[in-house]
């Protein structure tokens, strides 16, 4: 990334703490927004708490996606799991045009209302990318690549650890950033069935006429979504060594 | 060779523990109270007996045959004898004339139609159909369905006694919900095309296009819908005859445009990407030749680069399709509205109603678009 791109998302970010901290200080800029002396700012919770615990929610459902879709695409791309490959591709693309509202949908009434339901829509849904990455990911290894390490001596698991996984960490990492993305704007519509976050604001907006609730709890939300993408783009470009090019 | 199908082993221990802790049927006095479990075999025994007996053979062609085709053959007839034998107990549970008891299969019910559609889709991906056969499958499959939802054996079921309360309404939506999503998609190919060929020609126009639809992108939906509603009813306001053709806050116009948004850029993106992968070689043949650029464009590149097109438009076609079912929410109409209604009644067989035919509709046009894709990318080059 480049030096001013850098600058630009550093100067987003203190915008976003800015509005987030101290939303009153923005009045005037949705005001123009009302008619008739509507509340300008989101006055029925705090920001704050809503984009925190929004976060919270993507977050914790993206960690156990990503566990459970790389430990899976490893197991397909194995000898042992060689039989559920064929299947898990045709899953991955099946289980994508699955619309997120039927999976929270449906989850509902087998947990309730409330965060338990968002978690699970956002946890299927993010599963698909990263899922689909790491198999793609682990078999793009070039076959040279993986006799050398046959023929160094390694055994199946240290070529998983010391070779396969490496070269996979670009693609793997992007299908978590992707669906990252995904689940900020879906955790929104989790706001229907009672989970804490950004949706509130737009859904309170949607009920009282409010054009200004839409846009900052729309707004939010977006300048989230692109700080989530580069922020892990920077830290791996930082961390793993593979993703550096 | 290996004797035993690990995949086969898996679905039939799902199946068998599902049916071992799970009802088949639940029996609710009314559409909202949640459902008691009632036993399959005290019910209906002859066809309690006849569905163990096929899940029986099924497990063990699972787990013991490899031909994809008997495989994919005893999934189907698993799957008649689950739907049968689950209708035949709620025709015996529902009392004649009853309009108000449901009858809902239960969770066991699910997994084990899922672990038989499990066993049903591996088999079809083993065959490897050609995209004519998938679409066939496809039509075959969804005309059976229908066929046998329309003979009337299935009526006392949960979710069809909800579609006989909705029937006007659902085809209302359905039309609502293809319109919205085939219309934003029809207006989307229109600018979306030529501004992918501008932005392959033009670098820096790319940079700048590609950013602002990314941007785009990461908008929330409802945001999206909520956002432009604002600016359609001042317009509106301001404009009697944009009114009087429709036009308001609420609605399907901010849905419309909301969804035609969302379309730019996938399909921006990858015309970009289709055209880029022409081979300079083709280009160069077809400038030697004294094709024009208009030519070129139209005879080499944009055939070439058809597939990746057809791609771009397959993913804003589900995603489409997926994304109407939010616009219930302001009023767009839709599928969305039978689910969101559900969820604010706590009925559950309302939300299936609209959710299970977004489902259907996604899938289908996936499948369609995927065929096609396959069909471009084979014509001789």
């Amino acid at each position: 990334m480049s030096r001013s791109a850098l600058v630009a998302r550093l100067a987003i970010l203190g915008l976003l703490v800015a509005f987030l901290v101290a939303p009153q200080a923005f009045a005037p800029v949705f005001a123009p927004l009302n008619e008739y002396g509507a509340p300008a700012i989101y006055d029925q919770g705090d920001l704050l708490e809503l984009a925190l615990s929004h976060l919270w929610l993507v977050l914790i459902a993206a960690a156990a996606s990503t566990v459970v879709a790389v430990a899976l695409g490893i197991f397909v791309t194995r000898p042992a799991g060689a039989q559920f490959l064929p299947l898990s591709r045709t899953l991955v693309n099946v289980g994508q045009t699955f619309p997120p509202v039927a999976v929270l949908a449906v989850a509902v009434p087998l947990v309730g209302f409330g965060q338990a339901p968002t978690l699970i829509a956002l946890f299927a849904y993010g599963l698909l990318p990263i899922f689909e990455n790491t198999i793609a990911g682990l078999e793009s290894c070039p076959p040279p690549v993986l006799e050398a390490a046959d023929g160094l001596g390694m055994n199946a698991w240290q070529r998983l650890r010391q070779v396969e996984l490496p070269l996979a960490v670009p693609l793997i990492m992007e299908g978590v950033r992707l669906s990252l993305v995904i689940n900020v704007g879906t955790a929104t519509i989790g706001s229907t069935v009672a989970a804490r976050g950004l949706g509130e604001v737009i859904i309170a907006g949607l009920l009282s006429n409010n054009a200004a609730f839409v846009l900052q709890g729309g707004l939010v939300t977006a300048l989230m979504a692109i700080l989530l993408y580069d922020g892990m783009r920077l830290l791996e470009q930082r961390y793993l060594p593979t993703s550096r090019n | 060779m290996q004797r035993i199908d690990r995949l086969g082993v898996l679905l039939s221990f799902s199946g068998a523990l599902a049916l071992t802790l799970l009802p088949l049927v639940v029996f609710k006095a009314n559409r909202i109270v949640p459902g008691e479990p009632r036993a399959l075999l005290d019910l209906v025994p002859t066809a309690a007996l006849a569905l163990y007996f096929t899940l029986a053979v099924a497990a063990a062609v699972a787990v013991f045959i490899q031909s994809p085709r008997i495989r994919l053959l005893t999934a189907l007839i698993g799957i008649a004898a689950l739907a049968i034998a689950v209708a035949s107990a709620a025709d015996i549970l529902t009392p004649a004339g009853n309009r108000v008891v449901r009858v809902a299969p239960g969770a066991g019910f699910w997994i084990v139609l899922i672990a038989l559609g499990l066993l049903a889709t591996d088999a079809l991906t083993r065959l490897r159909p050609g995209p004519v056969l998938r679409v066939a499958t496809l039509v075959v499959f969804l005309a059976a369905t229908l066929a046998a939802l329309g003979s009337g054996f299935f009526d006392d079921l949960s979710i069809m006694r909800e579609y006989a309360v909705n029937a006007t309404r659902f085809a209302h939506e359905a039309q609502r919900h293809l319109l919205l999503a085939l219309g934003s998609l029809g207006a989307a190919v229109i600018v979306a095309l030529p501004l992918g060929v501008l932005c392959h020609r033009q670098p820096r126009l790319r940079n700048a296009v590609l950013g602002v639809l990314n941007v785009v992108q990461t908008i929330p939906s409802i945001a999206l819908f909520g956002i432009l509603m604002a600016p359609l009813a001042a317009m509106a306001l301001a404009f009697p005859a944009l009114a009087a053709l429709g036009l308001s806050g609420i609605g399907a116009a901010p849905a419309a445009i909301a969804l035609f948004l969302y379309s730019l850029l996938p399909i921006v993106g990858n015309t970009v990407v289709g055209l880029g992968r022409v081979s300079p070689a083709a280009v160069d043949a077809a400038r030697g030749m004294g094709l024009t650029a208009g030519q070129i464009l139209r005879q080499i590149e944009l055939p070439l680069a058809l597939p990746t097109i057809l791609t771009g438009i397959r993913i804003v076609l589900v995603q489409n399709i997926g994304l109407v079912t939010i616009a219930a929410l302001i009023g767009g109409g839709g599928f969305g509205a039978f689910v969101f209604q559900g969820i604010g009644q706590t009925a559950i067989d309302l939300v299936l109603l609209g959710a299970i035919p977004t489902v259907v509709l996604a899938f289908s046009a996936s499948v369609v678009l995927d065929a096609l894709t396959d069909l471009t990318r084979r014509v001789p080059r």
